[in-house]
């Protein structure tokens, strides 16, 4: 995954690539002939005190010090821009395909894991292509580079480099092999203290009333104990590596320095290639132990691209139209005909067999109890799911053949969370309606029962709004959520549980403002309250996703037993309490 | 709005936490010995003094830190003079190669006297700074000696080395986890007010994030910062005893490294401010789009949504892109500068061994000197952002170490036997002092009685709970239960004789059992079915997998909220209070289970004192007293009756709620 990822997106900057290749080729090639000239100035001049020689080649090696940083720094150059176009690319994929989802697919991910895959992960992914662009490269290059080198000076000493590279990559091997879990473990437990932390924050009122806090102070202390011991053990691995690395480089040295003098001894060698052998088995040890650690993140960051892909593999189960219908014969009508929703693999549908209509100038009220289907029936006519059988028509046109934007510019929908864009409360009401004048959004904002409390904001219409209109309560946030759509003007106006949070005289306010102004729109309310829906034109009960009664308030309570049920349940409500 | 009302706002919002502030941080380096942890752009306000009092939380390990310090000394020493060990090594067979090519059997002084004679002047200088034995090669004892010596220098420094870093990272664990425990206490004593005054995401990100910041900055900088100073200092003394003239040289040209890296390190901290405040505004705006997913479609905000999010994302590209580069160009030019004192020693070294002021093996241990160097500089210069972040996150924990306290606690009593009544005596109470709320309250409940709150929303309800289970602390007179002030008692006696139910249904990540027998430490296994039968949980629990077992997670999504908040009611039965304080749910439940809260409700009501936020009209038409609530303040109390008569205020929000909707029923 991890590698089809990195392929697929990485494609168009193939050349940046091979640019970041050529350079850290000329780069390592520069590095590793330093130590092969440092020593031709030990034999042949050091040794035969030729000063000439010395100062010759001392500026042979400056300039290729130059060119080895020049050349890294472009190699970094274009790394850096491969792996961060790679990235932007990879984010821009994710969000376009989270954004062409259904509501079905968003909910399957879940919104919040969206946001990291979107976001995080592609982070890790982008952060390992980068890695590999600056230092990845160049490792096995030095290897093989080194090794190359190494025995141009000396082929006999080369069994020192096996066993200095095999005991140093086995040991960083199993350490990292060691800490790679105990990383993750680690993050399981930042997770666990965070959530305690969050819950004491959360439930402080909850805590102090029960006097519960040396139970939290106990809760907290576990989870603060489990870090620290944890990072004890951690500490003891990192504690380990480092000192070991040093003593295997050093061990090498005088490995080098033993054997070597010997093969000088026998005249086999010459001095100056036992300083080169001591510096290119250093280098090679070096991005032995380079690729080795550079090793912990692919596994970290396969995990996040497995993520991706899976949000990339992804389609939305709602297909725009292949020709879409951009002139619509009626205004202001839903018809549902028999219409069926089930999700895939689930047993029992969430709806079937639901026919009903909605006619324009129409309320039309939706109960039932939790689980019931409401909230799935008002997402069908907007297109966040698709029917698996028969239809919506809205306006006369099944809903999968209308062009998607003339189909939501005929909608006004308030979901069952009300959410707010950061912003201001114009910038709110923009979405409805991008050029509607102040006095409009007013006169929306009047209808919410939201005017008072904007006009008592810092700003009134200015007054700025948190992301998820966090700053405001969830009573005005339905208001303003309610007054978003009324600035739109729709034909249709949905209404998903949308005066929950709202007591029953504003409750009651708003739906008579509403009602003189939505004259000739159709008006579909999903409801718990009685008192919300005892007015409509028409309701509609929904039982197990089925409809087991439609008709008017009187007419439903002498014929519909789940009706019936559904008024005496909250009319006890009042007589349970007395 | 939230200003003026700073309570109502939480409980009927049904959306989770408001989100902590987008600090942005890297995921990848939380335990981070990565290079990425260094990204955090921050910058602290009083670094000096916050960083001070950073290192005097390390104060309790100081025995153990002498420990480390002294270590890392020696370990240092015996790492620092390996390579002049192994100069000398060099030496011994640099000598057998030289010695080997001269005629055996003449002194050196005889080989010299005819080198110059022969007109090799130069090759006789250099012989004559060298400890040769003209005719015999490489002294193997002497080398092995030597050889063994560095072997015994390494092996001493790599132990020492270990334990350094064993130790240290204890000492730092430690000094985390007590600061993260001294955080958590001060939870304890800090008052509501303080907890209500900010979002509580910017609190919450406090006590984690930025904790977490501090605990990863103590453990990467510590001990990289005391061995790199300790192996400097020791390179600077090695380097002089081998050699000045080359000391002096490798001090003009690899500070230079440490310069580049700070010159460099600002430019690029600046891109990766950029690239951190995009990286939190492409967060934002993903965040939004995706929460308000099925809103950007139907409302047809789908292309500009994307404009927006392709703007940033290149904006995002941008400055990542420079960040990452200007950042990489600190490596390749670090190297450079090394590179280039690398020659110069080659250089002049060799010129100094040709002319025999100095042995072979002394340029090969500066060699390594002046590496060992280049390293301690460049980390050095390096950190110096980690810390400035690890100290601007400190920074913020302490704001919250130092925030104002509670008021101490009283060691009044409570007399064994509570009745529960309840007497408010010419309380006066506001938020801030600007804004007034209540003024000369009196107010008297009887034991048993039902004290019912009413108003429109947002009018403030919240506030006698806060009062009466001394959340917040009354500004004048009196609050008596049983004719005792509560402010005379410590505040855990007084709450364990109270009892509340909040809308906000808060349980924690256990399993239903443990969050029934939150109410009542130690509450047998039949105490909390008794609980859970009184308060209609038994009945849902059997219909579980795990019954009482089940876990509630995170986001509560196995249980319902009106099951949640039925095990809330059950939560209090089981504490038994005497004084009960209810907040009737207005959100949407399921009719059927709204039923069964409102019975468990009425039930948990019988034979005490309840103050209840209602919202039905039975319960506060059959309540005893009535207070009636607006805009924050009592503006009128007493019983259903007398307040009708009175037609004030109950009367109008009787008609403008109630009438209207018990018309036609």
């Amino acid at each position: 995954m991890l590698t089809k990822l990195i392929n697929r997106y990485i494609r168009p900057y193939g050349s940046l690539l091979a640019g970041v290749l050529v350079f850290q080729l000329i780069a390592t090639a520069a590095s590793l002939s330093l130590p092969s000239l440092n020593a031709r100035i030990i034999d042949n001049g050091v040794a035969k005190g030729d000063t000439d020689y010395i100062l010759r080649n001392g500026a042979i090696m400056l300039s290729v010090s130059l060119v080895q940083a020049v050349s890294q720094i472009i190699a970094v150059y274009f790394g850096a821009k491969a792996a961060m176009s790679f990235g932007r690319d990879v984010r821009g994929a994710v969000f376009e395909r989270t954004l062409s989802f259904s509501t079905r697919e968003l909910n399957q991910f879940g919104a919040p894991s969206l946001i990291t895959r979107t976001t995080n992960d592609v982070q890790q992914v982008q952060m390992l292509v980068m890695m590999t662009c600056t230092m990845m490269i160049s490792a096995p290059i030095t290897m093989v580079g080194g090794v190359f080198m190494a025995l141009r000076e000396d082929l006999v000493l080369s069994w020192l480099i096996l066993v200095a590279v095999v005991l140093l990559g086995s040991v960083i091997g199993v350490l990292v092999w060691r800490m790679t879990p105990l990383f993750q473990l680690n993050q399981v437990k930042i997770d666990t203290i965070n959530r305690v932390v969050r819950e004491q924050i959360t439930g402080i009122r909850v805590i102090r009333a029960f006097t519960r806090e040396p139970l939290e102070r106990k809760r907290f202390d576990q989870a603060n104990g489990d870090i620290m011991r944890l990072a004890f053990t951690i500490g003891t691995l990192f504690a380990v590596l480092f000192p070991f690395v040093m003593f295997v480089m050093n061990m090498g040295s005088v490995g080098v320095m033993w054997f070597g003098g010997m093969r000088i001894d026998a005249g086999d060698m010459q001095i100056g290639q036992l300083t080169a052998f001591l510096q290119y088995l250093m280098q090679i040890l070096i991005s032995v132990m380079m690729s080795t650690m550079m090793l912990m993140m692919a596994p970290r960051a396969a995990v996040c691209a497995n993520r991706i892909m899976e949000v990339l593999n992804t389609s939305s189960s709602v297909a725009p139209p292949t020709a879409p219908v951009t002139e619509l014969p009626e205004h202001g009508t839903v018809r549902f005909e028999d219409v069926e929703f089930a999700y895939p693999g689930a047993d029992a549908p969430v709806l079937s067999g639901v026919n009903f209509e909605l006619r324009p100038g129409q309320t039309t009220a939706v109960v039932g109890s939790t689980g019931s289907g409401k909230s799935t029936l008002v997402n069908l006519i907007p297109r966040l799911f698709d029917v698996t059988a028969g239809r919506v028509l809205v306006d006369g046109v099944d809903v999968r053949e209308i062009d998607p934007d003339l189909l939501w510019s005929r909608i006004g929908l308030v979901p069952q969370r009300p959410y707010l864009f950061s912003g201001t409360v114009k910038s709110n009401m923009a979405y409805g309606d991008p050029d509607a004048s102040d006095e409009q959004i007013w006169q929306a904002l009047q209808i919410a029962q939201a005017s008072d409390f904007v006009t008592e904001m810092d700003g009134e219409l200015d007054a700025a709004i948190a992301q998820g209109g966090a700053n405001v309560s969830g009573g005005q946030r339905q208001r303003l959520s309610i007054a978003r759509a009324v600035v739109k003007q729709p034909e249709i106006y949905v209404f998903d549980d949308a005066f929950s949070a709202l007591d029953v005289a504003t409750d009651a306010r708003l739906r008579a403002a509403l009602a003189s102004h939505t004259q000739d729109a159709a008006v579909l309310i999903v409801a718990q309250r009685v008192s919300t829906i005892r007015q409509a034109d028409q309701i509609v009960v929904l039982e197990h996703g089925r409809i087991v009664g439609v008709g008017g308030h009187d007419e439903l309570l002498a014929d519909c037993e789940t009706y019936r049920e559904i008024v005496e349940s909250q009319r006890s409500i009042e007589e349970a309490a007395a | 709005m939230s200003r003026r009302e700073p309570l109502i706002t939480k409980p009927d919002s049904p959306e989770k936490e408001p989100a902590a502030p987008k600090r942005p941080r890297q995921g990848p380096a939380r335990m981070g010995h990565g290079p990425m942890a260094q990204n955090v752009a921050e910058k602290a306000i009083n670094f000096g003094p916050s960083l001070r009092r950073l290192m005097g939380m390390l104060r309790p390990e100081r025995m153990l830190f002498a420990v480390v310090v002294a270590m890392g000394t020696v370990a240092v020493v015996a790492s620092v003079v390996g390579p002049k060990i192994l100069g000398k090594a060099t030496d011994v067979i640099f000598n057998g190669v030289i010695g080997r090519q001269l005629p055996a059997g003449m002194t050196k002084e005889q080989v010299i006297e005819m080198l110059r004679a022969g007109g090799q002047g130069q090759l006789a200088d250099m012989l004559g700074g060298l400890n040769v034995v003209p005719g015999q090669g490489i002294d193997f004892s002497l080398l092995g000696r030597w050889l063994l010596l560095a072997l015994g220098l390494y092996v001493a420094s790599a132990l020492l080395g270990f334990l350094q870093n064993f130790l240290l990272n204890r000492a730092v664990q430690r000094t985390v986890y007590r600061m993260r425990d001294e955080v958590r206490a001060k939870l304890d004593r800090l008052p509501l007010r303080y907890f209500d005054a900010q979002p509580r995401g910017e609190l919450l990100s406090r006590i984690t994030n930025d904790m977490d910041n501090v605990s990863q900055t103590l453990q990467q900088t510590l001990g990289q910062l005391l061995n790199s100073v300790l192996t400097l200092i020791g390179v600077t003394i090695m380097m002089f005893t081998v050699s000045p003239l080359l000391a002096w040289l490798t001090l003009a040209i690899v500070p230079l490294a440490g310069v580049v890296s700070v010159i460099i390190g600002k430019r690029a901290q600046k891109q990766f401010v950029g690239m951190w405040a995009a990286t939190g505004e492409l967060n934002g705006e993903v965040e939004e789009a995706y929460s308000g997913h099925a809103l950007v479609k139907v409302f047809g905000r789908q292309r500009e949504v994307s404009q927006v999010f392709d703007q940033t994302n290149q904006k995002l590209f941008n400055s990542a892109f420079r960040a990452q580069f200007i950042s990489g160009i600190i490596m390749p030019v670090n190297s450079l500068i090394g590179n280039l004192n690398y020659v110069v020693i080659a250089v002049v070294g060799g010129l100094q061994v040709a002319n025999g002021r100095m042995p072979l093996g002394n340029v090969q241990a500066f060699i390594q000197y002046s590496r060992m160097f280049t390293q301690p500089i460049t980390q050095i210069a390096s950190m110096a952002n980690l810390l400035q972040s690890g100290v601007a996150s400190a920074e913020r924990v302490f704001e919250v170490l130092d925030a104002v306290e509670m008021s101490p606690e009283a060691d009044g009593q409570l007399p064994e036997v509570i009745e529960g009544h309840v007497e408010f005596r010419d309380v006066d109470f506001s938020y801030t002092p600007e804004r007034p709320l209540i003024a000369g309250l009196d107010m008297e409940a009887e034991p048993g009685q039902t004290i019912a709150i009413v108003g429109p929303t947002g009018a403030g309800k919240t506030t006698l709970v806060n009062l009466l289970e001394r959340f917040y602390e009354i500004d004048g007179g009196q609050i008596l239960l049983d004719g005792v002030d509560i402010a005379s008692v410590p505040r855990a006696t007084l709450r364990s004789k109270l009892g509340m139910v909040l809308q906000e249904t808060w349980l924690f990540g256990g399993t239903i059992r443990e969050n029934i027998a939150y109410g009542k430490p130690g509450a047998t296994r039949d105490e909390v079915i008794a609980a859970a039968t009184a308060a209609h949980v038994d009945a849902f629990v059997h219909q579980l997998p795990d019954g009482y077992e089940t876990l509630i997670n995170e986001e509560g999504t196995n249980v319902s909220a009106g099951e949640k908040q039925l095990i809330t009611i059950a939560r209090a039965f089981i504490a038994d209070p005497e004084v009960l304080i209810l907040d009737e749910a207005t959100s949407s439940v399921d009719t059927r289970t709204e039923v069964l809260v409102q019975q468990a409700m009425a039930r948990l009501r019988s034979g005490r004192t309840s103050f209840v936020i209602a919202h039905r009209l039975s319960t506060i038409r059959d309540a005893d007293l009535i207070l009636v609530m607006a805009e924050g303040a009592i503006v009128e109390q007493g019983s259903h009756d007398e307040l009708i008569k009175a037609r004030g205020a109950y009367y109008d929000l009787y008609q403008s709620q109630f009438a209207a909707a018990l018309n036609g029923e």
